[in-house]
């Protein structure tokens, strides 16, 4: 237990030794995240950054508060009960989703785990459906019948959300298969933690992406832990770098500051459209909360270590320094945008508060067969339920 | 007799285990430094140290099947999966290797390895993590499924399968952890393979098996009370080896039979039962034998309706009494 707050640094530090090798014939020329403080980064002037107008900057930026103050009240409705079973939060990750979603063309898509909330919200999700999911409600985002683990909207290639570490993983690279099976325009991005890249059902998905050269980019959210475990406890070796192994492209990014996301993950999810092939990124990242609410987060890592980043790193923080130094954000605009995130918010759980119940009758609504063939025998003995 | 948690019954059994035979060790994603997800193994690690309690990364397949080697070679692994929904993920391991190695190697291999965790739903974590897969793991011959439901059995249960010398996958219930019962001081074991009448009656039969065996018990006394039925409650407390012995002894005293399972009706334990009851026993009964479950869709998350989907001690009431023909 002692090397708690040490273990993450040995990572990174690991990490930036092996990332300056070079990482095989196909590998990027991965850099190492930049600390944001030292000098101009050159992701601020790539053109996918250079190129956004001032209303766009603002609306990345008014994004990125929107689901911290979405997170923030959810966590309150939780500690009011009014939210059963996990509530997994995002906030300190908020520029991964923001960033990566941001490159999204009406063709591309996206599947994550059950730290969600950002994603989908990021897809433009309306956050009201996604509090009265959490609440259990008929009108939430999958009708209450997922929770805060589950949230999906196919209308906005948002495929879930999904509660087995890992399992989303070959998933995404279906949605790629079957866009280029079918013909289609787009790519997809794959979001999983660090803790899933342990998982063999991840290999066999990134072997058959590229194998078959599908339009995927894996994107692992490195937050540094899965649950408890640190990622020197948990993985040999580098995350990224075992797409070599795979012959496929990798990059390691600095998830905190949303511009370096934007800017080295264009490339690829570009590449991945136009020519069908196949990344790993590894976005170095953080969270703030425990694993899930549950987790009393007291085991595992210092309280100094959260404080650390919340002081230097925090994504938010960054970005709004960069957008107030380029003259995009003023103080009466961050303040508007807060006050009207925060009201957003409790709007949802207000709207979430006065929606009803799923009805017994809708627990069986939405199984495969039995939904369309109300005459099936299959669930018989389900007697005495009315 | 001292009154413990079903979830200190689990540890005792797996420190008495630990500290009786060398080769027993615990691995799982969490049950060590973090002390466990439910927080089964507090403790164990400060007591065995690293090499006894080992945490794993979260690769299911991996470190089962790891298990099961180290298991052909003598170690006597008892291995956490965080919520028995991740079931999935190491199936493989599970019953292609661990439940086939012994009749593959026409008997020359063991694998004494234990596979224990939380099932089942109740606690508003949807579809993916409220499996309850003991009709699934029973289903292949070779293994041993265990479901107890009180934490007497669950110690003395869980110390035969650790001492077991084949694969025994052991179910525990969520919702029981917090659950406080009488704990004998000295060591007991309670034997794989026995039913246990926990409440005898002349009227009717409840065979049942985990949180149901709780909640029958509670619409057991009522029905004595409100109706003035003799319920007897069997708790099946291993699935497989199935001890259907005592429940036809049971059915041979009261001729009605309501089998109670939190778990979906179709293809379950239940339905086994049904069968071997009516075919060994139809002419003892009655009245058709009865079946109250899970109801047939994936958990969903709605906390109030996930109250609605699965038995609880009202519906077995009702259920009861439709068996009785009231
Ligand atoms: C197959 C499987 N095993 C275990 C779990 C329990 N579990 C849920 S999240 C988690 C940690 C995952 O960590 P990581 O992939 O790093 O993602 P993060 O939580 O950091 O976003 C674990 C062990 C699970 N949901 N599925």
């Amino acid at each position: 237990m002692s090397k708690k707050s040490t273990d993450k640094t040995a990572a990174a530090a690991k990490k930036t030794t092996s990332a300056a090798k070079t990482g095989g014939a196909n590998a990027a020329p991965a850099a190492a995240p930049k600390p944001a403080a030292s000098g101009p980064n050159p992701s601020h002037s790539s053109p996918v950054n250079t190129a956004l107008s001032a209303d766009e900057k603002v609306e990345l930026y008014r994004k990125l508060v929107r689901i911290r103050r979405f997170e923030e009240r959810s966590l309150r409705a939780y500690q009011a009960k009014k939210i059963g079973g996990f509530l997994h939060l995002y906030i300190g990750q908020e520029a991964v989703a923001v960033g990566c979603c941001s490159l999204m063309g009406k063709d591309d898509h996206v599947i994550t785990a059950y730290r969600d909330h950002g994603h989908a919200i990021a897809v433009g999700m309306d956050t009201k459906a996604l509090m009265a999911e959490l609440y259990g409600k008929v009108t939430g985002c999958s009708k209450g019948k997922g929770g805060s683990m589950h949230y999906f909207d196919p209308a906005r290639n948002f495929w879930g959300g999904h509660g087995i570490v890992g399992g989303q993983v070959p998933l995404g690279a279906g949605l790629a298969y079957a866009l280029k099976y079918k013909g289609l325009k787009g790519a997809a991005m794959a979001f999983m933690g660090d803790g899933a890249v342990n998982q063999g059902a991840v290999h066999e998905a990134y072997n058959l992406a590229s194998l078959w050269s599908l339009p995927v980019v894996f994107v692992i959210e490195n937050n540094g832990y899965s649950m408890g475990t640190s990622q020197a406890r948990s993985s040999a070796g580098e995350l990224a770098t075992r797409a070599a192994g795979y012959d496929m492209k990798w990059e390691i990014i600095d998830g905190h500051d949303l511009y370096d996301v934007r800017a080295k993950m264009e490339p690829l999810l570009r590449r991945a459209r136009e020519e069908s092939k196949p990344a790993l990124v590894e976005i170095m990242t953080y969270r703030y909360r425990g694993h899930s609410v549950a987790d009393p987060d007291k085991t595992y890592r210092s309280k100094t270590e959260i404080e650390d980043y919340q002081r230097t790193k925090d994504p938010i923080n960054l970005f709004r320094a960069i957008l107030q130094s380029e003259g995009a954000l003023t103080d009466e605009l961050i303040e508007k945008i807060d006050t009207e995130a925060r009201s957003e918010a409790d709007f949802a759980a207000d709207f979430a508060e006065a929606s009803p119940f799923p009805t017994p009758e809708d627990i069986q609504k939405d199984v495969y067969w039995e939904a369309d063939n109300p005459s099936q025998r299959t669930s018989g003995g389900r007697l005495f339920f009315n | 007799m001292p009154l413990i948690t079903y979830r200190e019954a689990l540890r005792h059994a797996m420190a008495e285990e630990l500290t009786r035979d060398e080769n027993v060790v615990i691995l799982g994603e969490e049950v060590g430094q973090f002390h466990g997800a439910y927080k089964v193994t507090e403790g164990l690690l400060e007591k065995f140290g690293p090499k006894r309690i080992v945490d794993t990364p979260i690769s299911e397949a991996g470190f089962i099947g790891l298990g099961v080697g180290a298991s052909m070679l003598g170690v006597r692994p008892v291995m956490e999966l965080m919520f028995w929904s991740f079931y999935s993920v190491a199936f493989d391991q599970i019953l292609n290797n661990a439940a086939n190695i012994r009749y593959m190697s026409g008997g020359q291999i063991n694998c004494p390895i234990v596979i224990r965790g939380p099932a089942n739903g109740g606690t508003n974590v949807g579809a993916t993590h409220s499996h309850t897969p003991e009709n699934i793991l029973a289903h292949h011959p070779g293994v041993k499924v265990v479901v107890p439901s009180t934490p007497y059995d669950a110690k003395g249960l869980l110390k035969s399968a650790i001492r077991d010398n084949d694969p025994v996958f052991v179910l525990e219930n969520t919702i029981l952890y917090g659950l406080e019962g009488e704990v004998p001081a000295e060591e007991y074991l309670v034997p794989l393979g026995h039913a246990d009448v926990k409440r005898a009656g002349t009227d009717l039969t409840i065979v049942t098996y985990g949180r149901p065996v709780i909640q029958s018990l509670a619409a057991a006394q009522q029905l004595q009370q409100q109706h003035n039925l003799s319920v007897e409650i069997v708790d099946l407390r291993t699935i497989r080896p199935l001890d259907i012995d005592t429940v036809l002894a049971s059915v041979r005293k009261t001729h009605r039979v309501l089998i109670v399972e939190e778990q979906r009706p179709f293809c379950g334990v239940g339905a086994q039962l049904a069968y071997m009851i009516q075919n060994e026993a139809f002419d003892e009964l009655d009245a058709p034998i009865q079946r109250l479950g899970t109801v047939d869709a994936p958990a969903i998350y709605s906390p109030p309706a996930e109250i609605e989907q699965l038995p609880n001690s009202q519906r077995i009431l009702k259920a009861a009494l439709a068996t009785m023909g009231s």
